[in-house]
Parts: structure tokens; sequence; C-alpha cells
């Protein structure tokens, strides 16, 4: 009980409940501005977000890469180090899934959970090496990863070109019906909704994040490393392979958003000119959520419901999609910027607490 | 409790602020309401003028449109149609939206929302609308869709595609005859069927006119590349050829912005621009001609037709020359009426079938 007091002590809730409210408020205020109803706008979001089964599941959809890429931020974030790459794995996670799941022939049984692995191992590989630099030559992991993102994309490209190619198209073969992890009875409740077990093994993930870091020697050591690595390394931590086991875990977890967007949502790779972004979303996402994995699943929440419910501002209440960046970014501002909160919420946070002192004398 | 003060002021000033501006709001969407109404019936008007129409002919319609991943104002493809369709709203009085593709995950969804709301025709702009389209199609039987620059063989799907080839034969036919140096440059964004139909149709249109001519090929990979498109083209003009054409959207700004610094420092050299008439952007210092592709005109045809109930679904229309949805520019300062009339005896060749013009 306590651990969750903990979790969910006042500050901790009301703070981004505030920073939400507050962020819809300023949003309402650029729509009027701007001469559109607010009322509308965000019963348009709300609709295109609960309206129908069909957009639940089209917005866990959405919700998924963000959660991965925000687990893969947070928890090398924890580890002392800034994950700018986790674009770059989630990227290598796709190609490694695309290429077990189309070019292998196996019974289901191991044909998904070995596409699965490799995509991860893939991913956490890429990340791995982003780690060793730093640990063994002290090269900024910011630029290294940075860089390698682009290096991910473009091996990504050639990879898929000369070897999953469908003649006369810009994407790969589809991958075998064996290595799919889409849910079809899921799908077909939910209105042809793209679900498939990457929430679950997603919130799976979350649940390990908070094991291996709070419940493990090796966790200890890694936040111990983050803390400071001078006093881990008097404490005799081995810093070097911390950094680098730390960084594999969150490529694991990048590399795993891009795995079920191929093997769950589209069952192929596109040659793609530009990232999906997901891995910088994911930055915010670990940002908003405190590198802590319930933070980071609200927050992925949060960020997965503004993006899908967006379009809905943008079709049934006319606001232009300008406009609808610009409410979404403030909402984002303000959960961001706890001080400005705390600021206004603490005030009714104290005058509570006094009351339930009276109440309890 | 001074503090609780001030916030619930700053707050209560927030609520205040939010009221008034809410009174305005609801005045002005009146107003737009209003103009709204106002351009139905110049609409109407214009429609009453073009007899074609008749009057608010398709009103009780609503078509959507989904772009990709480069929005409705990429300066190309998405904005074309878009501008499309917002004529065919002055026109007719239909009712026209659309929606922008952040990720290629929002396809789907995208193109989901307007057929689930009952709309009359939904548009996916783009190859990359194939499996989109299908599998939205596939799902909804009853939803009219029409896709651009890709084929869906489903009995609710039209298909438009444009002959790029026929097109790119005439402007290769022009490169062919303009040529000084008897070298020129083609520079493509992705290695695609589409982009090699371009680059087949502009060989052969060299070919046809200039046998002695050479075409040097290169493939920047991406549209959106315009440095590189820049290194392509130094490297053509270095080698010694003069006219270059792109297919390559928006790298293709590179091929131009080299062309300009040459033409800057006194050496002739040409660009030959695509989709639509760039040397409205480019000006006519370097831009020769332009390979259009009119969009508009595809979007415009299967529109109008779903209004007078001659939706055409599964098919596929392709417009080529004949069907004058590829060309040149209606003015052509930079041709002498001798090249327009080899290209106009060319043009003519392929409609009635004299010459097929090479897709790879």
């Amino acid at each position: 009980m306590d651990k969750w007091r903990n979790i969910f002590n006042p500050s901790s809730v009301f703070v981004p409940l505030g920073a939400i409210v507050l962020g819809l408020l300023s949003g309402a205020v650029i729509m009027l501005l701007g001469g559109y109803n607010p009322v509308d706008a965000y019963q348009a979001l709300f609709r295109k977000v609960f309206g129908s089964p069909y957009d639940i599941g089209e917005t866990i959809r959405t919700i998924t890469p963000l959660l991965f890429t925000g687990l893969a931020v947070g928890f090398t974030y924890r580890a002392g180090l800034f994950n700018i790459g986790a674009d770059g794995q989630y990227i290598m996670g796709m190609t490694g899934a695309a290429i077990v799941g189309i070019k292998l022939q196996l019974p289901w049984f191991i044909h998904a959970p070995l596409a699965v692995l490799v995509g991860a191992i893939f991913g956490g590989l890429w990340a791995a090496l982003v780690g060793y630099l730093k640990a063994s030559r002290g090269v900024n992991e910011v630029i290294s990863s940075i860089m390698l993102n682009w290096i991910a994309l473009y091996l990504s490209n050639y990879l898929l070109r000369a070897l999953l190619l469908e003649p006369g198209q810009q994407r790969s073969y589809f991958i075998h019906e064996s290595a799919s992890v889409s849910i079809g009875w899921l799908s077909r409740a939910l209105e042809n909704a793209r679900m498939d077990w990457g929430i679950f093994i997603g919130l799976i993930g979350a649940i390990v994040f908070y094991f291996l870091l709070w419940r493990t020697k090796q966790g200890y050591e890694l936040r111990a490393v983050g803390l400071n690595p001078d006093a881990a390394r008097y404490a005799g931590i081995n810093i070097k392979s911390s950094i680098v086991k730390s960084m594999f875990i969150g490529g694991v977890f990048a590399g795993l958003g891009g795995v079920f967007e191929v093997l769950g949502v589209f069952h192929y790779q596109v040659l793609s000119a530009a990232s999906s972004g997901y891995g910088f979303d994911g930055i915010a996402v670990a940002l908003l959520g405190g590198n802590h994995p319930v933070g980071i699943v609200f927050a992925s929440i949060l960020f997965g419901t503004l993006t899908y419910g967006s379009a809905g501002m943008n079709f049934s209440a006319d606001v232009p999609t300008e406009i609808v960046r610009i409410v979404i970014g403030a909402v984002i501002f303000f959960v961001a910027s706890h001080g400005i909160i705390q600021g206004i919420v603490k005030p009714f946070m104290a005058s509570r607490r006094k009351l339930d002192k009276k109440g309890a004398a | 409790m001074k503090n609780l003060k001030k916030s619930s002021f700053v707050v209560s000033a927030l609520l205040a602020v939010i009221l008034v501006l809410s009174a305005c709001g609801g005045g002005s969407t009146g107003g737009n309401g209003g103009n709204t109404q106002a351009g139905e019936n110049a609409g109407a008007n214009n429609g009453a003028g073009n007899a074609q129409e008749g009057t608010n002919a398709g009103k009780d319609f609503r078509i959507g449109m989904v772009t990709d991943r480069g929005g409705v104002n990429d300066k190309s493809f998405n904005q074309t149609a878009w501008e499309a369709l917002q004529q065919l709203e002055s026109d007719t009085g239909a009712k026209v939206k659309y929606l922008e593709s952040k990720t290629d995950a929002d396809l789907i969804p995208n193109m989901n929302q307007f057929i689930k709301d009952g709309y009359d025709l939904t548009w996916g702009i783009g190859f990359l609308f194939e499996d989109a389209a299908k599998t939205v199609a596939e799902q909804n039987p009853d939803a009219k869709i029409a896709v651009i620059d890709t084929v869906v063989d489903l009995p609710n799907v039209e298909s438009v595609t444009f002959a790029e080839h026929e097109g790119s034969f005439l402007v290769g036919v022009v490169a062919g005859l303009m040529t000084e140096t008897n070298k020129v440059g083609f520079v493509g964004g992705m290695e695609m069927p589409v982009i090699k139909k371009f680059e087949a149709g502009f060989k052969a249109g060299v070919a046809a006119a200039n046998p002695d001519a050479t075409v040097l090929v290169n493939y920047v990979g991406d549209f959106n590349k315009p440095d590189q498109a820049k290194m392509a083209a130094s490297t053509f003009y270095n080698d010694g050829a003069d006219i270059i054409f792109h297919a390559a959207g928006g790298s293709g700004n590179g091929v131009f912005s080299e062309a300009k610094d040459r033409s800057k420092s006194g050496k002739k050299v040409w660009v030959i621009g695509v989709d639509k008439d760039q040397a409205l952007e480019h000006g006519d210092d370097v831009t020769l001609t332009s390979m259009i592709k009119k969009v508009d005109q595809a979007v415009l045809r299967v529109s109008n037709d779903l209004i007078a109930g001659q939706f055409k679904g599964g098919e596929v229309t392709v417009l080529g020359l004949k069907e004058d949805g590829v060309g040149l520019p209606e003015t052509n300062k930079n041709l002498t009426d001798e090249v327009l009339q080899q290209v106009e005896e060319f043009k003519q060749k392929i409609i009635n079938g004299e010459i097929t013009v090479p897709t790879e």
C-alpha cells in the first residue's frame, strides 16, 4: 500500500491533472482567438477517441509505439544516459522483425516469438553500440545515437531493397501469417481496428522496467551510475558494463516498438525517406512521465490520445490542423513545466491538508 | 491563504476571459456560416453560367480527401488535389474536407473517418494509399473510394493513373531538339515504377528527336533532398549536359538552384520542370518547359462523375495525352514555333497510336 501511496501522492497526481486542465484552458483561449468554438473542439476530440469501438482500438494502437519508445528513453535516463537514438533502435527493431517474418517459414508458436525476439535484439544491439562507444571511448551518447538514427534508416532501407522488396512496390513483401502478432478476434470486436499484442507486452515492459531498476542489484547499480558515476565507481560498480547494459535494455524497448508496428499493424515494412519520429516523441513521453514506468504509461496514454483525437478536432469541429497542433503543444508544455503548475496547485493542496488534519483531530 | 486567493483570482480571471471570448467566438462562427452560405450562392451563380453543372448540383454531396505525410501544403500533389476540391466546392456546392496523415499508420483511420461519417467519396492521394485503400475498401464495400497514381482492383474503388511516359516523351523531344551539346540529364526522386515511366518516356523522346544525343541518369533516392539533386545536377552540367529533366518532387528544387547559379555566372543551362508549370515558380531564365501532370483535372473529373451519378467503381482511368492529363504548359516562352510544331506532330502520333512510348 505504501508503495502505491508513494507513486500516487497528491503532488504526483494533482500536478499533472492541473497541468492538463491548464493546458486545455489555454488551448481553449487560442481557439477562441482563432474564432473556433473550444467546447465543440474538445467534444470532437473526446468523441474521436471514445466515440466508437474502432476509435478506442486505434487510439490504443497509437499509444503502443509511444509507450515503448518512452520506456526506452526513460530507462537509459535512469542510468544517466540521454538516448536520442530510440528512433534508430525502433527502425532496427522493425527491420529485424521484417527479415524473420518474411524470410523464414516456421510454425506460429516459434515464428512470431522468434521474430519479436530478433527485432528486440536488433534494437538492443544498435543501442549497445552507442553504450560501448561511450564506455570504451567516451563518445558522447547524444551525438553517436543521433547519428546512428540516420545510419539505421539507410541501413534498413538498404536491407529492405536487397532482401525483402516486393517488385514494383515501395514496401517489403507481407510477413507470413505465422509471424503475425495481430489479435484477430479483438480486431473484429473493435470494428477492424488494428489490434495486436504490442500494448500488453508494453505494459509488461513497464513492470519489467520497474523490477529491473528497483528490485535487482543490477538495477541498483544502474541507478547509482545515473545519480553519480564517480561515487558509483568508488563504490566498486563497473560503470562501463552498466552503461552498455542500460543502453541495451533501452534499445530492446525501442526495438519492440518497431517490432509490433511491423508484425502487428502493417504486416510489411515501407521504404521510408524519413523516420516516423516515434523516438523523439518518446523523449517527451519519458520526460512527462518523470522517467518512472507508471508515469510513462500515463504520459503515453495522454500523448497517444491527443495525437489520435486531434484528427477529430480537425474533422468535426473544423479547427485547422495548425491550431490543433498549437493546442496539443500547449497541453504538453504545461504538463512538462512542473514549476508553473506547482505554484498554482500547492495552495489548494495546502488548504486541503489543513482540512484533513482538522478532520483527523 | 494569501496564495489561495491569488491563485483563485488567476483561475477566475482565466474563466472570465474565456467566457468573454466565447461570446466573440460564437459571433464569428455565425459569421463564417454566413460566408459559407454566400460562397454557395456564388457557386450557384458560377454553376448557372456553366451549363454543364446546373445549380448547386453537388450540394448534397460530401467529398473527403486524405493526404499522405506531405500534408496539404506540399506545393505539389496534395495541394493540387485540394485546390481542385475547393474549386469543386465553389462550382457545385459540394462539401469538401481534408485530413492530413502524420504517419503512415494514420492513412487507414483517416480514410475510415470519412467513410464512417457517411461521406459520398473518399480520396486517397498518392501511391502510398494502395494498401490502405485496399484494406478500407474491403472492409467497407458500400463506401466509394478513389485513388490517384495507384491501382486498387475492387468494385468500389476508382483508380486514376497518368501516362507520365507520354508527357515525358514530349519533353524528351524538346530536349533532343534544343540541346547544343548532345547531352541531356535526368534526375529522378526514388527509383520506383512511376518515376521509371518518366525516365523511359524521356529517353525515348530524346532518341526520337535526336538519335545522337545521350541521356545521363541519376536517382537521388528521395523526394525531399534538394542538396543531393543539386550535386547530381552539378555533375551533369560539368559533364557537358545542357538540359536536365527532373522528376524528383521537392528534390528538384536543387536542380533549379544549380541551374540558376550557373546562369548567373554566364553559362546557359536549362531545366525541364515536372508536375506543374515550374516556370511560374522558378522563372523563364532556367525553365525550358515542364511536364505537367493534371492531378486537379483527375480529381475534378472523378468527383464530377460522382455528382452526375456516374461513379466508375472498379475501373482504372489512365489519363494520357489523348485525355489531356499530361503534357506541356500552354505557354512556353523559351520554345520556338518550330520546336512546338514538332512536339505537336509527335503528340498526334502518340495519340493515334503510331508511336508507342515505352514505360520502363
